[in-house]
């Protein structure tokens, strides 16, 4: 019987002032463990300031299917964007 | 429906995500080529971590291992992209211990001098790269993100093989007739690199139908000689091939047929090297067993302990 | 006798270098995937660390040499490094201890370079310092995990330590380097610090500290183990296959 460690989702924050943004994957026995392997794995060529790991199997993740009912009914509020208010040339950089 | 959607989003050149429905052909042909690919790059490590120890310099020392370790990280990349598709890297793992999937044969070649460490990086790595770089688009999103990551670390991979090629061309008769020996060895298996010949790859077409593949072996194939051929000429280095020579009608080098009956028998596994990278991944996994064990073990108590 | 200051750097670059190719004899044979790319990890930063105390080494002799010289044309004898690194991998709860017992020493000793008075050493100590301080975590967090794993791995981390333990008085400073500390060039002794910080580890890991067996030493003054003379033979035949080649 093999022992299989858990994956663990890796984040990545290139620079300061930046968000972390998902890399890839480890697989660890632990956080610790994880986060070292991520150091490893995704920071060799000075990727990163900072780092998450999160274990995958706790990543609630919205159903395909849904993709419709979740953000189709963004699509016509165009009323959320400046460029759909048309404002006379001389105030039109406000 | 769903496959409508599926089909929909290949026509439109769209990306398939991991919970998206796909066909299962669809599925298992990416599971087994991403797989295959994943342990080319863990088996790829032998042949070249041979000569981590007897490198002939600090700087070829630190940029060989730096390369051997980039391969396992590719493998890793690889192996997650293929999870992504739902079957556990374990089981992955399991599969090219027990030999029932492959990996590329071109690491079944051995690697007797210090040259054919600069063939690798020049030549199999450069054919690697062509197969790979339009993989960046591949249409599984894990895949052609894995692909993007590899393809920008890989770039030195060549470069410094190039490098080593370079320093023998310029350096004494000896390191000379050694980079010939190994330019020798190394081209004919590395045109074959691209696969059968397209009349005779049942899959390709199915393949670039899906945006699994976006360009056919002979097409890769060509691009790999056209790019080699002038790299060699600097080098002073001549491909053991007859029949070479510059169609200035087609703007592409002629060149000859490889011993397919060769390629065959390395796909199949014959020789003894295939036994030896398998027996010694699977002695690493074996002996790592108790390692893993306890790990997972400590994981666990803590675990219970911060529980408590 | 008493060491100068080229002897120090070739006895810290010696150390830095043999225990790389170690470490990097287990790429392609590590438990996980992931412990082949941080064995790799820590083999390149004490590659590196070895490359430019050998660029300082031919600096401070002055007879031209390059770091190339001092690791491939140098004999066993002539090396300086501890036994402790010399010693083969054996399992992997043999080479954790070794590494734990080494990085530990080489935290303490790279911190107190940032003071010394001399510019290269205290400049390289600086980043020497940050790469330490990961590989300590390193072989920490694996000595603790196999020590608190199963039964097995207690066992082995056990024996891996007792086995190492007799190499380790060595790389707490050498006895003929007195002049230099006077000079500010080297800190002080790291044996206390040493000593507490490993115990420390040792409770956390569940593992007995050895009691004072027996000590060996001699490889800071060139007399090694039978176990350095096949590693530098590897490591040196082609580069002394092909002299004045350049590759």
């Amino acid at each position: 019987m093999s022992t299989v460690f858990p994956q663990w989702e890796v984040f990545v924050r290139a620079r300061r002032g930046l968000d972390h943004q998902h890399a890839g994957s480890v697989h660890a026995p632990d956080g610790e463990t994880a986060l070292r392997a991520a150091r490893d794995l995704f920071t060799r060529r000075q990727e990163g300031v900072s780092l998450w790991v999160v274990p995958s199997n706790e990543i609630v993740a919205s159903d395909p299917a849904d993709v419709g009912a979740l953000f189709e009914p963004a699509a016509d509020k165009a009323y959320r964007f400046p460029t759909s208010y048309e404002l006379p040339p001389e105030v039109d950089h406000m | 429906m769903n496959q409508a959607h599926f089909d929909a989003l290949i026509e439109a050149d769209e990306r398939i995500e991991p919970d998206d429905w796909m066909p299962d052909d669809y599925r298992n042909a990416l599971v087994r080529q991403i797989a295959q690919h994943a342990h080319s790059e863990i088996i790829g490590m032998q042949p070249e971590g041979e000569w981590i120890t007897r490198a002939p310099s600090l700087r070829r020392k630190a940029i060989l291992t730096a390369k051997v370790q980039d391969e396992a990280g590719h493998g890793l990349y690889l192996y997650g992209a293929a999870e992504s598709l739902g079957t556990p890297r374990s089981e992955l793992l399991d599969r090219l211990h027990t030999k029932t999937q492959k990996y590329s044969s071109i690491f079944n070649y051995p690697t007797p001098e210090w040259a054919d460490i600069g063939a690798i990086g020049w030549l199999v790595d450069g054919a690697a790269i062509m197969n790979q770089v339009p993989l960046c688009r591949c249409s599984y999103g894990p895949y052609g993100r894995a692909m993007v990551r590899i393809c920008k670390e890989e770039s030195f991979h060549q470069r410094q093989g190039y490098q080593i090629m370079l320093s023998l061309s310029q350096g004494t008769p000896e390191q000379q007739a050694m980079a010939q020996r190994a330019l020798d060895r190394w081209w004919w298996p590395s045109i074959m690199m691209f696969g059968p010949p397209d009349s005779d790859s049942p899959n390709t077409g199915r393949s670039m139908a899906w945006g699994i593949k976006r360009f056919t072996n002979d097409e890769l194939r060509q691009n790999f000689v056209d790019a080699t051929v002038p790299q060699a000429e600097l080098l002073g280095l001549t491909p053991p091939d007859n029949a070479l020579v510059w169609n200035a009608e087609r703007g592409h080098y002629d060149f000859g047929e490889p011993d397919w009956d060769e390629f065959a028998r390395m796909v199949r596994g014959e020789g003894e090297i295939p036994d030896v990278r398998i027996g010694v991944r699977r002695a690493a996994h074996d002996e790592g067993d108790w390692v893993r064990k306890a790990a997972a073990a400590y994981a666990g108590k803590r675990d219970a302990r911060s529980a408590a | 006798m008493t060491a100068d200051l080229l002897t120090h750097v070739l006895r810290q670059g010696d150390r830095a270098l043999v225990l790389s190719h170690r470490l990097a004899q287990w790429i392609t044979h590590a438990p996980t995937l992931e412990e082949d790319v941080a064995l790799a990890n820590i083999s390149l930063d004490l590659l590196g660390q070895a490359r430019h105390l050998f660029t300082y080494a031919g600096e401070i002799e002055g007879k031209g040499h390059d770091e190339d010289h001092f690791a491939y044309w140098r004999d066993a004898a002539e090396f300086r490094n501890p036994l402790l690194v010399e010693q083969p991998n054996g399992d992997f709860a043999v080479t954790i201890a070794r590494q734990v017992f080494h990085d530990q020493a080489a935290l303490l000793y790279w911190e107190s370079m940032t003071e010394s008075t001399d510019a290269t050493l205290a400049a390289l100590a600086a980043r020497a310092r940050n790469e330490t301080a990961f590989h300590l975590q390193h072989s920490a967090g694996w000595l603790i995990r196999l020590g608190d794993g199963t039964d097995e791995s207690q066992r082995r981390a056990q024996a891996g330590v007792d086995a190492m333990w007799p190499f380790t008085l060595e790389l707490l400073g050498a006895d003929d380097e007195g002049a230099l500390r006077a000079d500010g060039l080297i800190g002080g002794s790291i044996e206390t610090a040493w000593r507490a910080a490993v115990a420390g580890t040792l409770l956390e890991a569940g593992l007995r500290t050895p009691t004072e067996a027996h000590q060996r030493a001699g490889g800071i003054h060139g007399t090694h183990s039978e176990h350095l003379e096949p590693l530098l033979e590897e490591m040196q035949q082609l580069a002394r296959a092909h002299p004045g080649a350049s590759w």
